[in-house]
């Protein structure tokens, strides 16, 4: 093994300062960051040679974590100088920063019953076996010691989240919508709960829900807990009244009974039955995909059409703007809301909006609490659980991992294949006055889009590779059936040329395919990774 | 206890969290934020109730309260060149006919053309036929100096004028002229044109309201009371803020001059296509959003009462653009507070009061987003 060279952070340039909401790093811009570090020249090749593994496997930690640790440490130098702290020293044979990286993240080496300081990241509890693609600081970042699930947790949290009698009349179970088989979808446009009542939202997948900042498509629960706990009780999806009568009746069931006991020390309680469904969820990491090997190294792992997919994704199609896929966006998502013009093809959208943010605005908070239950009100998204002008119709970034046996797409299910959402995309989305400013029109082609699509296969998990293939196959089959499709739109008044660098222009993959590039890949193969 | 009560209670827990987050330094939090993907872009959650209310101080009996509206500095091109700018203006056109209620009349804050063509400022006229309310316009100096303003003058009338309007005298100046440097240089018109529309040049002279231009400004407000509210629009800054982007008005102390005899004066101007604000003597300014693109700000003299606008995200048409309102007699009795609608952004709101109190009250919340 070899260490990393580092070169001092304050290399970077300033303008790689990257915008986030609460003053952190936002992960969302990294396409900003990481394509200002394509332009920092020297800065450039050091910091490319250090991220060699961005989407590390379990047991390298150290090697994929360093290069991490740079790239941030790259960006948090432009706030301040690197703290004075010096790393430990690093175990025989492992690669460790230089003092001029700074700070250590972490200190892996540290005894399991040893406590990590303020402000580090402890990876004593993560598993050993993640997946490719699920590196441990992430695993560590989004599951702290505590929360780490028992094995006795995980097995009652499976039995509940498969269990009907969850449900008022015994019909619902959380995998009635989160079918495990399906990706823990249920392929349904908005999911059906008791009495086949219809909500107003697509269920997402429970696939690396883990990992997501907030939950629900607008984010109003903070925590896999939390979440778990609200279907349960709203009124068209499972239906319990109130948490008292979920206690009471899973407290006699014996088994539950029992096992509350076993498993918590004590009687049944809301709480704990939250907990355990968690304690399921956090298992539900998912990666190891082809996409993982290729980034890995693997040149084989994809296709040409997955690889100029590739390319196109991060160039073109712009889609790394929101679902950027590297060391600092891991998910292929930036965890923010956004207002893709969705909510826009139904209803009167705009007026809606208007009407929402003049109540707002008028501060009667009796008049917007009644708002967020009107279901014509749920396309507002992101703004009734902030009630920020920015956030109306805005949805949150989902991942892409496995999004391929995730149909149908978009927070209502309204588009029925991958093509479907990338025609969406290809016309810059539906025009409403609060629609996100990242939505242009891509001038993307039939090509284009099918190499997009085929990208987008190879993020499904090799667990699910047969349905992957399956529902790739289905989506394929729907081709002809483009209902958001309008080339005209897509190409602008100009044709496919674009306007004054409206368009980005066709990667050239004849030269230098961007998808071998180091910034997204791992490192250049041909050059014997140098 | 219901639905919401568990909501409540995790999100209790959560501020929890970031309160211990809070204690962790803040360098180790941003890196913290940053590996956790996300989590700090989840911190808004902790924070929902941020957005101001456009509540507006109850102005003194009988003085003048109402809004306008403004859209600024579109910079149209022949539409089969570019129609992104096309498609922004029309953003803003939609944005100003929503508006409930509607503003007493729109301003247009100068530069509807790129490059001063026919087609562009035809165009533009085009599209502000649409807007529902009464337009007032104001010319800038990518809408004259191609041809002198003969097709502006020919759309839209003469670029100076004043009226009054609910008890506020309005003053209407065109600030953009320059000297003549062209005519000894053999331009051609384009020429002349493009080295207008260009920064950072010796070349062309500096903008100035000009001799006439005070002389008809001091004859207008002549027979005007000093009681009464007066509000100039003027396409460059009235005063001098960076030389090199023509982000200036020479003459501006002797304009100044002639204002100072009035009590309560507002100048309102485009051209810098930011949040930007100022308070000279008795003078508030505030600057126009532009719905084409934001300019960075100027490496010296910004006024010291801006509060800015972070650098907006290059991936997003939107970010930094936008349009926005005026409401006279909103915070004070004969000035007025100014409402940057910014897209993809939560609106600011730079209230008059806060000028006037050279900065000790109503501060504008500064952005929680870092820049880019």
């Amino acid at each position: 093994m070899r260490t990393p060279r580092w070169r001092s952070p304050r290399a970077v340039s300033a303008e790689s300062r990257p915008r986030g909401d609460a003053g952190g790093v936002a992960i969302g811009n990294a396409y900003c960051a990481i394509h200002t570090i394509d332009w920092c020249g020297a800065a450039t090749r050091v910091i490319l040679r250090a991220m060699k593994n961005p989407f590390c496997a379990g047991g390298r930690a150290r090697l994929a974590l360093a290069p991490l640790a740079a790239c941030l440490l790259a960006f948090a130098a432009c706030e301040e100088a690197p703290p004075a702290r010096t790393p430990k020293p690093a175990s025989a044979g492992a690669a460790a920063p230089s003092a001029s990286a700074g700070a250590t993240l972490f200190t892996p080496e540290r005894g399991a019953g040893e406590k990590a300081p303020e402000g580090e990241v402890s990876l004593a509890h993560v598993p050993k076996d993640l997946p490719l693609g699920v590196s441990p600081l992430l695993y560590a970042m989004a599951v702290p010691p505590q929360s780490v699930p028992s094995p006795a947790q995980i097995a009652l949290g499976d039995k509940l989240f498969n269990d009907k009698r969850l449900s008022a009349d015994d019909s619902v179970s959380c995998a009635t919508c989160h079918d495990p088989k399906t990706g823990f979808t249920d392929h349904k446009t908005t999911a059906e709960g008791i009495k086949k009542q219809r909500g107003q939202r697509n269920s997402p997948t429970v696939l690396n829900a883990m990992f997501g900042a907030t939950q629900f498509w607008d984010g109003r629960a903070a925590t896999l807990e939390a979440q778990a706990k609200l279907p349960i009780l709203n009124p068209i999806e499972m239906g319990m009244r109130s948490d008292a009568d979920v206690v009471a009746k899973v407290q006699k069931i014996p088994e539950y009974a029992a096992s509350f006991k076993q498993v918590f020390g004590r009687d049944v309680t809301f709480d704990d039955l939250a907990v355990a469904l968690a304690a399921f969820e956090r298992t539900q990491y998912s990666g190891t995909a082809p996409f993982d090997r290729f980034i890995q190294g693997d040149e084989k792992a994809l296709n040409d059409a997955e690889k100029r997919g590739w390319a196109l994704f991060n160039g073109k199609g712009r889609c790394n703007t929101c679902h950027a896929g590297n060391a600092v966006s891991p998910l292929f998502s930036d965890q923010k809301f956004h207002n893709i013009g969705i909510a826009a093809h139904k209803q009167d959208f705009p007026a809606l909006a208007r009407e929402a943010v003049a109540v707002v605005n008028s501060g009667n908070q009796k008049q917007v609490d009644e708002l967020a239950i009107e279901s014509k009100f749920s396309e507002l998204g992101r703004f009734l659980v902030t009630k920020q002008t920015n956030d109306v119709g805005a949805f949150k970034t989902p991942t892409l991992r496995n999004v391929g046996i995730t149909a149908p797409y978009m927070h209502d299910g309204s588009m029925d294949t991958l093509w479907d959402v990338m025609d969406h995309y290809n016309k810059g989305g539906v025009a409403n006055p609060f629609l996100d400013g990242g939505m242009q029109r891509l001038g993307l082609s039939e090509n284009d889009v099918d190499d997009l699509v085929a990208f987008m296969g190879s993020l499904t998990s090799d667990k699910f590779a047969a349905y992957g293939k399956q529902e790739m196959a289905r989506m394929q089959g729907q081709k002809g059936k483009r209902p958001q499709r309008d080339m005209v739109a897509a190409n602008g008044p100009n044709g496919s040329k674009g306007d004054l660098g409206d368009i980005a222009p066709d990667p050239d993959l004849k030269v230098k395919n961007p998808a071998s590039n180091g910034v997204f890949g791992t490192y250049d193969v041909a050059n014997g990774g140098k | 206890m219901g639905i919401k009560s568990i909501e409540t209670k995790h999100m209790e827990e959560r501020e929890a969290f970031f309160r211990k987050l809070s204690r962790v330094s803040r360098r180790d939090f941003v890196k913290l934020a940053g590996i956790s993907a996300g989590i700090a872009a989840s911190k808004g959650i902790v924070n929902p109730h941020s957005f101001q209310l456009v509540d507006v101080a109850s102005a003194d009996e009988g003085k003048p309260r109402f809004s306008f509206a403004y859209i600024s500095d579109t910079h149209l091109y022949n539409r089969k060149l570019n129609d992104r700018f096309v498609r922004s203006i029309l953003k803003a056109v939609d944005d100003v006919n929503a508006l409930t209620p509607q503003p007493d009349f729109v301003l247009f804050g100068g530069d509807l053309a790129q490059l001063g063509a026919k087609d562009e400022l035809e165009l533009g006229a085009q599209i502000l036929k649409s807007v529902k309310a009464p337009v007032r316009m104001m010319v800038g100096e990518h809408d004259w100096f191609l041809d002198m303003g003969d097709v502006w003058k020919g759309l839209f009338g003469a670029p100076q004028y004043s009226f009054d309007h609910k008890g506020v005298h309005f003053v209407t100046l065109m600030s953009v002229n320059e000297k003549d440097f062209w005519t000894a240089r053999k331009m051609t018109p384009q020429q002349r044109m493009n080295t207008v529309a260009g920064l950072d040049n010796g070349t062309q002279s500096r903008f100035e309201v000009g001799p006439q231009g005070r002389e008809w400004l001091k004859n207008d407000l002549a027979k005007i009371d000093a009681k009464t509210p007066l509000v100039v629009f003027s396409h460059s800054p009235l005063y001098k803020y960076y030389r090199d982007w023509n982000f200036w008005t020479e003459d501006a102390d002797e304009v100044q001059a002639i204002l100072s005899k009035f009590e309560s004066v507002t100048v309102i101007h485009g051209h810098t296509h930011q949040l930007l604000s100022n308070h000279i003597g008795n003078i508030a300014f505030h600057g126009m959003l532009s719905t084409a693109w934001p300019w960075p700000y100027a490496p010296t003299g910004l006024p010291k009462l801006t509060v800015q606008m972070n650098r907006p995200d290059p991936f997003d048409n939107f970010d930094g653009c936008g349009d926005g309102r005026f409401e006279v007699g909103g915070s004070v009795a004969g000035l007025a507070d100014s409402i940057y609608n910014l897209w993809d952004r939560n609106p600011v709101t730079v209230r008059a009061s806060y000028l006037a109190s050279n900065g000790a009250k109503d501060v504008p919340p500064a952005t929680k987003l870092t820049s880019y």
